[in-house]
């Protein structure tokens, strides 16, 4: 219906830049040999792979030895926690520590773990998302072999005290993973200078390809291999390299990283333009950290309206945006983030997160504060629950 | 977006019979703002004909769509004929719904004969009770 679209979603995926297109289309029909061959065709493709590898080590501080490809961000996490629980068991350590507020690809993982008899704690987050090192140190024990919290939220961009977290685990011998998803080309990584000791990331919320991602383990960490076959990444992870993905993945991390304070203050301009547009609806709420947030995120709960309708009308306008409304899952229930930072069911509903890139222009968030108060408004209007809350009849939750 | 039919979408953006009745001759609200949709119908009702009707809802996109359909097949109707109206005929004049979305329709359904309850407990009318849900019996909330 819109002759116009801006993508606000680069939470959910980014476009690819044209450095990683670039840096792709050499190797699906020139350097198209197979990592493994023996032959100057194959040789040819390991050493491209050896030098991807090398240069996604630089941007996190590590080795090229300690990066293994994944398929993406959720088999990394998989592997990180699974491999950290196996290392424990054989210790006979079989508690895991995490938040509330994990990606699914980590909270599933703990969820069969604890089918399979370890113990987790998920650890509460303040009303802005945030878990602090101190609870972290207070749940360890004994019995725990991991703790995985994740650097940012993908939901509400509260970024974790990571370096803080970590140096607890590092104090009290315990493995510390973080699922760097919505970090990694954002926000600065130095897995030394951060305690960290594994990490997961997915190339295509950088601009990169989709379908690959990398795990960081700290050498020493022994990785459990979850696809059985060949004996690629040394053993650790079966199946022919997806070398296009791979080398699309480095251009595209080199170059976010490149640019990152540049980017992030320009970001963070625009998102904060777009905060105090949209704190002036009323009833209207921003979910996540103020400041302790990542550049491009903004999250807001409005009152009295639910989210797949705004964003259905939203996209007609135009805009396009994502929400935690239980409708939009396709569960019954709203988004688990906005739950546990103390959002009630009828007010996490209403949520609507706009996730900003490079390419997001002033024009782009003017409009589309426009476009967002003029849906609410509508919605609103025709929501028996604003009627109630107008005539008193119900209470405002957001006040 | 192809999660919905054409229909769907076009009752969406341009829902028939939004709005209030305040002279209604019968109310119906159905659902919670906890499970994140709530249907309100009012009826205008002259003789056995419902004269007109009108809704508000809090909901998805899908619940949207089926309480305007829902008005329109019950619009101008005798009340005999609103009382047969099924979430199935909503869902179906609807091009259909996702299967996670029916229980929008049936939502619908329950709010129309919700307002006509409401009707007949007004004007002191007798009426089989069987043929009202109970309570909200979508089994949507669990609660």
């Amino acid at each position: 219906m819109a002759n116009r679209t801006i993508y606000l979603d680069n939470a959910a995926t980014t476009k690819m830049s044209k450095t990683a297109i670039n840096a792709m289309l050499p190797y699906f029909d020139g350097i198209y040999g197979n990592p493994s061959s023996l032959h100057s065709a194959g040789q040819a493709a390991a050493e491209a792979l050896q030098e991807a590898r090398e240069r996604i080590a630089v941007c996190l501080g590590c080795t090229a030895k300690e990066i293994t490809f994944t398929s993406g961000g959720s088999e990394a996490d998989n592997q990180a926690i699974r491999s950290a629980a196996k290392l424990g068991e054989r210790k006979g350590k079989k508690h895991i520590i995490s938040t509330k507020i994990e990606h699914h690809a980590v909270l599933h993982t703990l969820k069969k773990l604890e089918s399979e008899g370890f113990s987790v704690t998920l650890l509460d987050v303040d009303e802005n998302g945030l878990v602090s090192a101190k609870q972290v140190a207070d749940a360890i024990t004994a019995d725990t072999c991991l703790v995985t919290v994740m650097f940012a939220n993908n939901e509400i961009g509260t970024i974790e005290p990571i370096r803080e977290i970590g140096s607890v685990c590092r104090e009290k011998g315990v493995l510390f993973h973080t699922d760097a998803v919505q970090a990694a080309g954002h926000l600065p990584i130095d897995v030394n200078e951060q305690n960290i000791d594994l990490l997961s990331l997915s190339a295509h919320k950088f601009h990169g390809p989709k379908g690959i991602g990398a795990l960081y383990a700290r050498k020493g960490v022994a990785l459990t291999t979850l696809i059985e076959g060949g004996a690629q990444e040394r053993g650790k992870r079966a199946g022919t390299e997806n070398l296009p993905a791979i080398m699309g993945m480095a251009a595209a991390l080199e170059e976010a990283c490149a640019s990152m304070g540049e980017t992030a203050k320009r970001l963070t301009a625009l998102r904060d333009r777009l905060i105090a547009g949209l704190s002036e609806i009323p009833h209207g709420i921003l979910n996540g950290d103020r400041t302790r947030r990542l550049p491009g995120n903004v999250s807001f709960c409005f009152e009295g309206i639910e989210g797949e309708s705004l964003l259905l009308l939203l996209d007609d306008k135009g805009v396009c945006a994502s929400s935690g409304s239980a409708c939009t899952s396709g569960s019954l229930d709203p988004s688990h983030v906005l739950l546990a930072i103390g959002r009630v069911h009828d007010v996490a509903h209403g949520s609507l997160r706009l996730t900003l890139s490079e390419e997001t222009t002033e024009e782009e968030i003017d409009y589309t504060i426009e476009a967002v108060r003029e849906v609410v408004g509508y919605l609103r209007n025709m929501s028996p629950v604003w009627r109630d809350l107008q005539s008193g009849k119900r209470e405002f939750i957001i006040k | 977006m192809a999660l919905y039919s054409e229909k769907v979408m076009d009752h969406f953006r341009n829902p028939r019979n939004v709005g209030v009745i305040e002279d209604a001759d019968g109310i119906g609200e159905v659902g919670n703002a906890k499970c994140g949709d709530i249907m309100k119908m009012y009826l205008k009702i002259d003789g056995d004909v419902i004269t007109d009707v009108k809704f508000e809802t809090f909901g998805c996109g899908s619940a949207i769509a089926s309480s305007s359909m829902a008005t329109e097949l019950i619009k101008g109707k005798p009340v005999s004929e609103a009382l047969k109206l099924t979430n199935k005929a909503v869902a179906e004049a609807l091009d259909g719904l996702p299967a996670y979305k029916l229980h929008c329709s049936v939502l619908a359904e329950e709010a129309i004969k919700k307002a006509l309850q409401d009707y007949y407990e007004r004007n002191g009318i007798d009426y089989d009770r069987s043929q009202f849900p109970q309570c909200e019996t979508c089994g949507h909330c669990g609660d």
